[in-house]
C-alpha cells in the first residue's frame, strides 16, 4: 500500500528544506534506520533515515528541489520490492548549489558563489576551517569546493581556532589570501589574539610593506534557538580594533559582492553571515560592491531606521506597517559596520531629522552607540530625535518566547516609532 | 660530535663566532642605553642564548621564513637585519627598522626573512604555521622560535597538531632557558617538553643550546627533514638566560651560583675554545672581538644622533 513521505521538520525555525541527494533510487527497498536522503535546512545538512521498512516507489521532489515540512517529497510502498539497481547519479556528490538560477538565489548560495569565483580567479586564495571541505560546512555553505579545488586549497582543520586564525595570518603575510570559517561567531573570542595582536597590527608595524589579506567568515546572530553561546552578535567585540573591517550583509546580492570585495581587500576582514538569512532569496546580478558603503534600501521622509543583517528586514517590515499609519520610514542598510558610512547616515538624517538604530546586540558598547556618536558629532543641528533599539544587556535566552522577546523585531520598532513620532 | 670527528669548517664557524659576538655586544649596548634612558618601555635580552639563533640561521635559505619572540634581537641579527636600523628602532628613531613604530618587542623585517617578533607568548608558533602553509608551495621552511613558557600555551598544542596533520614544512625551536618569566619551568610544566612533540609523532631532539656547532648540526637535520616533505620537526635547545626576564627583573629568584655555573659554558667561550683547538689563531679571534666592539661603538654614536620621527597621522587601512 502506497503512502507519502513528508519533508521532515528538522528544527524549530526550519521553514523550507532542500533535497540534496536521494540515497535510494526509485524501486529500491530499504530497512528501518537506513539513510534515505540528505536534506539541507537553513542550518545544517541532515541525513534522514527511514522510520520503517519499505520501498521507495516514486520521488516527488528531486535533487535540488525544495519543500516545506509536511509536504510530500516521495511515495513509499510497504514491504520489499524486486531489487532494482540504484541509479548511479543519485549517489554522485553534489557539486552545484541548490536553488540557484542565473539571477535569483538564496543567501547561502550567494556566499558559496563568491567563494567559488574567488578560488577560481586567484590561485593564492585558500579556504579552510572546521568541516568546510569534505562535509561542505555545517551550515552547508561550502559543498563542492573541496572536490573542485583540491585538498591543498580547501581543507578541513582540527577544532583549533587559535591555530586556524594564526595560520591565516602567517600565510597571508607570506603571499596567500586565506579565507577561514569560524563556525559560530561565539567562537571568535578564541581567535582574539590573532586578530587583535597579529592581523590588525602587521601592516602598521611593517610600515606599510606587508598587508594581511585575511577573511574570517563567521555565522552570527540569534533567533535559531541556539542558546546563549551560539547566538551572539560579535561585532562590538571588534569595533575598537583599528585595522579590522567588519562586513555584515543583509541580502544575497550584497553577500556575494561584499564577500568578493572582502577577499580582494588587502586588510583583515570579518565577514558576518546571519544564520537567519541563509534561506533568504534575492536577486543577484553580479554587480560589484564596495566595503564601507551603506545603502538606502527604502526611501522615506519621517524617520531613518539604521540597521544591519537580519535587523534590516525587521526595519523593512516595520516600515511597511508604519506606512499604513502615515509614517514614512527610510531604511539604511549599513552593510559594513567598520568603517561606518557616516555620510549616508547623515544625508538621510538631514531629510528625516530622526534616527533610530536597530541593533541585534547588547545596548552597552554596541555599534549603535557609534552610529549615534557620529550623528551627535556631525549632525546634531539636524536632529529632532535619536535613539537605539537593541537587545537587553543580558545573554540570549533559549526558549522561543524568551528569545523572541529578547530580539529587536518589527513589533517593537513599530511600537517605539509610533509612540515617539505620534 | 667533536671537532676531530666531524672536522671544523673554520670559515663558517668564525662567521658564527662573529655573529654571536655582535649579538652579545648589541644586548650589552641596549642594556647600557636603557639605563641611560635612551631605550624606552621594556626590553628582553638574548644574552646567553646566542648559539641557538645563530646556529639555526646559518642553515637557512633565502626562501625560508622565521618567526621570533619579544626576546628577538638575536634572531634578527642572526638573520642579517641591519644592526644600525635595529638599534635605531630601540631608540625610537625615524631610521629604525620599523621607523620607530615597533620598538624592541615587535620588530619585523620581511626582507630579511623575519616575519616578526611576537609579543604574545606562543604567537610566533602561529605565524610560522601560516608561513609554512604558504611555503609548502615554494619549498621553503618556516622556523618558529619560542621559549619554554610557550609550551603551556594553546598555540603550541593547536599549531603542532595542525602542522602535523597538514605535514607542513616547519621547525619548532623551543629555547628552554629555564624560566618562564620569573618562574622555573619545571614548577609549571608537567612532564618532559620533548615528549609533547613525540606524542604527536613529530620527530624531536633535545640538544645542547650552548654549542653553536651542535645547534647547527641539529638545524641541518631538522630543516632538511621539514624541507623534504616529512612535516614538522621539533627541537628543544637547552640554554640559559643571563639576564632577568625583562629590564624590570633583576632575576633574584635564581639559586646562588646558578648563573656562574652556566657562564662556565658560555656559548662564546665554548666556540672560541673549539676554534683554537682546531688551529684558529688567537690573533684572528681577537681581531673579531675587536672589530665587533668598534662596530658597536659606531652604531651607538650614530643611533644617538639619529632623528626622531615627526608625529604623523597613520592611515588605518591599505587601499
Amino acid at each position: 500500500m502506497a503512502r507519502e513521505l513528508a519533508m521532515p521538520k528538522l528544527s524549530d525555525s526550519n521553514e523550507e528544506s532542500v533535497v540534496l541527494r536521494w540515497l535510494k533510487a526509485e524501486g529500491e527497498a530499504f530497512v528501518r534506520g537506513e539513510p534515505l536522503l540528505e536534506v539541507e535546512t537553513d542550518k545544517a545538512t541532515v541525513v534522514y533515515e527511514a522510520e520503517s521498512d519499505g520501498v521507495l516507489e516514486s520521488i516527488l521532489v528531486g535533487e535540488g528541489g525544495a519543500a516545506h515540512p509536511g509536504e510530500p517529497i516521495a511515495t513509499l510502498a510497504d514491504g520489499a520490492a524486486p531489487a532494482a539497481a540504484p541509479a548511479a547519479q543519485a549517489r554522485a556528490p553534489r557539486t552545484t548549489a541548490p536553488a540557484a538560477t542565473a539571477s535569483t538565489m538564496d543567501f547561502r548560495s550567494a556566499v558559496r558563489e563568491a567563494l567559488d569565483e574567488a578560488l577560481a580567479a586567484d590561485e593564492r586564495v585558500i579556504l579552510f576551517g572546521e568541516d568546510v571541505a569534505v562535509a561542505g560546512g555545517v551550515f552547508a555553505v561550502t559543498p563542492g569546493l573541496y572536490e573542485k579545488y583540491g585538498a591543498e586549497r580547501v581543507f578541513d582543520t582540527p577544532i583549533s581556532e587559535l591555530a586556524l586564525a594564526g595560520a591565516a595570518f602567517g600565510s597571508a603575510v607570506n603571499g596567500l589570501r586565506p579565507v577561514i570559517e569560524i563556525m559560530f561567531g561565539d567562537f571568535l573570542p578564541l581567535v582574539m589574539d590573532s586578530v587583535v595582536n597579529q592581523m590588525s597590527k602587521y601592516w602598521f608595524l611593517t610600515g606599510g610593506q606587508v598587508s594581511v589579506p585575511v577573511v574570517i567568515r563567521s555565522v552570527v546572530g540569534a533567533g535559531g534557538r541556539f542558546g546563549a553561546i551560539h547566538s551572539q552578535m560579535p561585532a562590538s567585540w571588534f569595533m575598537g580594533v583599528p585595522g579590522v573591517k567588519i562586513v555584515a550583509p543583509a541580502f544575497p546580492a550584497d553577500a556575494k559582492a561584499l564577500l568578493r570585495a572582502a577577499i580582494d581587500d588587502d586588510n583583515p576582514v570579518l565577514f558576518f553571515e546571519h544564520k537567519r538569512l541563509y534561506g533568504l532569496e534575492g536577486e543577484v546580478n553580479g554587480a560589484p560592491a564596495r566595503i564601507g558603503e551603506a545603502a538606502i534600501v527604502r526611501e522615506g521622509r519621517h524617520v531613518t531606521l539604521v540597521s544591519a543583517m537580519r535587523g534590516v528586514h525587521e526595519c523593512l517590515a516595520a516600515a511597511e506597517r508604519l506606512a499604513a499609519d502615515g509614517i514614512d520610514a527610510e531604511v539604511v542598510d549599513l552593510r559594513t559596520l567598520r568603517p561606518l558610512d557616516g555620510d549616508t547616515i547623515l544625508a538621510s538624517l538631514e531629510k528625516t531629522t530622526r534616527v533610530v538604530v536597530v541593533e541585534e546586540g547588547p545596548l552597552t558598547g554596541g555599534w549603535g552607540g557609534e552610529v549615534l556618536a557620529v550623528v551627535a558629532e556631525r549632525g546634531l543641528g539636524d536632529v529632532d530625535d535619536m535613539w537605539r533599539i537593541t537587545t537587553p544587556d543580558t545573554p540570549v535566552p533559549y526558549s522561543p518566547p524568551l528569545e523572541d522577546a529578547h530580539l529587536p523585531g518589527a513589533d517593537r520598532i513599530v511600537a517605539e516609532v509610533s509612540r515617539r513620532l505620534g | 660530535m667533536t671537532a676531530t670527528e666531524h672536522g671544523v669548517d673554520r670559515e663558517l664557524e668564525l662567521d658564527l663566532y662573529r655573529r654571536m659576538h655582535l649579538i652579545r655586544g648589541f644586548e650589552d649596548l641596549v642594556q647600557s642605553l636603557f639605563l641611560r634612558g635612551e631605550v624606552y618601555g621594556t626590553t628582553h635580552l638574548y644574552s646567553g642564548q646566542e648559539a641557538v639563533a645563530v646556529g639555526f640561521a646559518s642553515v637557512l635559505e633565502a626562501r625560508d621564513r622565521v618567526a621570533a619572540t619579544y626576546r628577538g634581537h638575536g634572531h634578527a641579527l642572526a638573520l642579517g637585519v641591519d644592526p644600525q636600523a635595529l638599534l635605531d628602532e630601540m631608540l625610537g628613531r625615524a631610521t629604525g627598522i620599523n621607523g620607530g613604530r615597533a620598538g624592541s618587542m615587535n620588530v619585523t623585517s620581511p626582507k630579511d626573512r623575519l616575519i616578526g617578533s611576537f609579543g604574545i607568548v606562543g604567537g610566533s608558533i602561529a605565524a610560522a604555521t601560516g608561513a609554512a602553509l604558504a611555503l609548502r608551495r615554494t619549498g621553503g621552511v618556516a622556523i618558529a622560535f619560542f621559549g619554554d613558557g610557550a609550551m603551556n600555551q594553546g598555540y603550541f598544542f593547536e599549531c603542532l597538531n595542525f602542522c602535523r596533520v597538514q605535514r607542513l614544512p616547519i621547525v619548532l625551536v623551543c629555547e628552554n632557558n629555564g624560566y618562564g618569566e620569573y618562574t622555573p619551568f619545571q614548577e609549571v610544566t608537567a612532564g618532559a617538553i620533548r615528549a609533547r612533540a613525540e606524542v604527536m609523532e613529530v620527530p624531536a631532539e633535545t640538544i645542547d643550546g650552548m654549542q653553536a656547532w651542535t645547534v647547527r648540526d641539529a638545524a641541518e637535520r631538522a630543516v632538511g627533514s621539514a624541507r623534504s616533505g616529512d612535516g614538522p620537526f621539533f627541537v628543544e635547545a637547552i640554554t640559559y638566560r643571563y639576564v632577568g626576564h625583562s629590564r624590570s627583573d633583576p632575576g633574584k629568584y635564581r639559586p646562588d651560583g646558578e648563573l656562574d655555573r652556566w657562564r662556565e659554558r658560555d656559548p662564546l667561550t665554548l666556540l672560541r675554545a673549539r676554534l683554537e683547538e682546531a688551529g684558529a689563531e688567537t690573533a684572528a679571534l681577537d681581531e673579531i672581538e675587536g672589530s665587533v666592539a668598534a662596530q658597536l661603538a659606531e652604531l651607538e654614536q650614530r643611533a644617538l644622533v639619529a632623528p626622531f620621527p615627526e608625529p604623523q597621522a597613520f592611515t588605518e587601512f591599505k587601499d
